[in-house]
């Protein structure tokens, strides 16, 4: 036995490195046919892991304080070695990391990756989903300009138009009863330390229920039906460790590259990710023309504004706004179909999904502009589509017209 | 509830205004191009001399300067008038509330100017302003209506005047046309104005030169590492079937 054998029994006998290390990576059994979409989990990770080494460092060197936070961003963009590499990995990041996850929720659509046994995978996810949204929101309010100021302004006015309590729960939020010090403290607070320690607690059980029921794959069968009668392995699984490792590599590379390119070359993204009013310090006595949220808000913001106020109160709007979030977890228990993969799914459904698509995309477009009354007709067709992609599930996936599922998956 | 009336009215009201603000006005392109470091230069002087003495730089360092090519004592000798040592930020002397009693708004800090503007936008601007008695500094902007800076440098442009003309039943200006030559030709004032503006979108950001060209080095680099990882993942895999 070799000196290095001998030290991992001694931790082996204390602690279960070689069983861990063996059930999530070397023995863990993947299906054989992932494709493409199946790299943005991976991805989101690794995006989990930039933001928080990055976020790390700028702490080093941010104020949260309502008289130096801004200057503080441009010290950090100027004086601090490497700083302005360290503050656009960060910026950038956080608008890829809603790239990685939309499209890592839409594979999850198509796939049927939120059916039985996998709810509580969906429902996880779903949860990190909001926390993400959180956590970008409070974050966007710590460069303290013009956008960052009045982003949070609409946001927390959201929660006064709650009945009754709505007054009361915004002045909790803020602290204060206008956007001020007081609230940038306390969104600095949740950003860098109360949120990420959620997020990393729920991307662990995520990981945990999927490593516990194991991965879907492109045809949406469960590779578990059949296994060696030997080794009880899965016929189409493979080793997570080195197939899937080494595959997820060239992912990532890629990936690396597009990052790279936006980070590098155009860092603002057209506006997109860093929006031109937001080099402007905030001013409380200066609303900006044109409020606009960062473009992963923005199909929520449309389905917000697309609903009429009732008695000059924007409350069914907010509620609206939260259904189309609280919606997704119920998606396991509202498809109906006999099978789970887009691939032998009738008509119905697939015509279903591109709505819905086109739709979300549709809204996302729409919250960027300044609603003019066209647009406004357009986000409530949109937004009705989104809706009843969801209500209506049950009944049209119940009744399509769906393919037989092969027996062992199909490359 | 008043308050979220307010707000909403507030929301409502909002792409009124950008329409009315954004619809109209022409932007010239501005002659951009950080490579020119001798046009950086004269923008930096132009800026200092002209723009320093109301605005300031809060976050720009005077020794920054050194990435257009000066060395430390001619920054000393011909761009520092209100600091003591090249380390200084760029401030102003004049007092916030000065500014805002004598303009009626304080001069906003440069530091970013260029990113929240646009180069175009301040290209233009700069080279907009024209006679209006109506106004407490005696000038106006075609860019931006009612501005509180007066012409700073109209001795070197000279003085525009409005030429009107009938649109829809309203008086606008179609054009400024020069009634009093200043000490410069406007080709001149315009290819200064152009240096000034190169200034300060290097000022908006002036790590945008290495970041660039650090982009292209790790772009090559993970191109490389493309191959040797999908030729790895090849070999891996090619007895999956």
């Amino acid at each position: 036995m070799s000196a290095l054998q001998k030290m991992m029994g001694w931790v082996d006998d204390r602690f279960p490195l070689t069983a861990t290390y063996k059930a999530h990576l070397s023995e863990y059994y993947a299906p054989k046919n992932f494709n493409f979409w199946y790299f943005f989990g991976s991805l989101a990770l690794l995006v989990l892991v930039l933001q928080i080494v990055t976020g790390i460092f700028l702490t080093m060197n941010y104020k949260p304080d309502a008289e130096l936070a801004f200057m503080s961003v441009e010290y950090i963009m100027r004086d601090v070695e490497w700083g302005w590499l360290i503050r656009y990995m960060h910026s950038t990041g956080a608008s890829m990391f809603f790239v990685v996850v939309y499209l890592h929720m839409f594979r999850g659509l198509m796939y049927g990756s939120y059916r039985k046994p996998r709810e509580l995978i969906w429902i996880f996810g779903v949860l990190i989903y909001l926390m993400l949204m959180a956590e970008a929101f409070l974050g966007y309010l710590l460069p303290w300009g013009q956008m960052s100021y009045w982003g949070a302004q609409v946001i927390v006015n959201l929660f006064a138009a709650v009945p009754f309590i709505g007054e009361d729960l915004s002045i909790l939020i803020r602290g204060d009863y206008v956007i001020s010090d007081a609230t940038l403290n306390r969104f600095f607070a949740f950003h860098v330390i109360a949120l990420p320690l959620v997020l990393i607690a729920l991307v662990a059980v995520h990981l945990v229920a999927l490593h516990e029921v194991g991965s879907n794959n492109p045809d949406g069968i469960e590779i578990k039906k059949h296994k060696d009668p030997v080794t009880h392995i899965p016929l189409d699984g493979i080793p997570f460790h080195p197939y899937y490792t080494v595959k997820d590599i060239v992912g990532v590379i890629v990936f690396l590259m597009v990052f790279s390119a936006i980070m590098f070359f155009a860092p603002e993204m057209g506006g997109y990710f860093l929006e031109a009013a937001n080099f402007v310090p905030a001013d409380s006595l200066k609303t900006p023309e044109h409020i606009a949220p960062l473009w992963y808000f923005t199909p929520f913001y449309a389905i917000l504004r697309a609903v009429p106020p009732l008695f000059g109160s924007q409350f069914p709007g907010v509620v609206a706004m939260g259904m189309s979030i609280v919606l997704l977890f119920f998606l396991p228990w509202l498809d109906r179909s006999k099978v789970k993969s887009i691939r032998y799914r009738g008509p119905i459904y697939k015509i279903a999904l591109a709505l819905f698509i086109v739709s979300f995309v549709g809204l996302g477009y729409l919250g960027l502009l300044p609603s003019t009354p066209v647009a406004t007709i357009f986000a409530q067709v949109f937004s009705v589509i989104y809706f009843l992609f969801f209500l209506l599930m049950p009944w049209y996936t119940s009744i399509d017209k769906t393919k037989p599922e092969p027996e062992r998956v199909t490359g | 509830m008043k308050r979220l009336k307010h707000f909403l009215f507030l929301l409502a009201a909002a792409p009124v205004v950008a329409f009315a603000a954004g619809a109209t006005v022409h932007l010239d392109k501005a002659p951009v191009n950080l490579t020119d470091k001798e046009s950086l230069q004269r923008g930096a002087r132009v800026f200092v001399n002209y723009c320093l003495s109301c605005h300031s730089a809060s976050v720009m360092r005077y020794s920054r300067l050194q990435d257009l090519g000066l060395n430390e004592e001619q920054i000393k000798d011909n761009l520092m008038f209100a600091a003591e040592k090249p380390g200084e930020t760029m401030k102003v002397s004049m007092a916030k509330v000065d500014g805002k009693a004598w303009f009626g708004a304080t001069p906003p800090d440069l530091s970013v100017i260029s990113r929240s503007r646009g180069a175009d936008w301040l290209y233009t601007y700069l080279r907009s302003f024209y006679r209006d008695d109506s106004r407490a500094t005696g000038w106006n902007n075609t860019v931006f209506d009612k501005v509180g800076m007066p012409h700073v440098m109209w001795n070197l442009q000279g003085e525009l005047a409005p030429v009107y003309k009938t649109q829809g039943g309203h008086e606008v200006i179609e054009r400024l046309e020069l009634v009093k030559p200043g000490s410069v030709t406007l080709a001149q004032y315009d290819a200064m104005v152009g240096d000034l503006v190169n200034y300060l979108v290097w000022m908006g950001e002036p790590a945008q030169v290495q970041r660039k060209q650090l982009g292209v080095i790790v772009l090559l680099f993970l191109a490389v590492f493309f191959v040797v990882a999908y030729y790895l993942k090849k070999e891996f895999w090619k007895d999956i079937h």
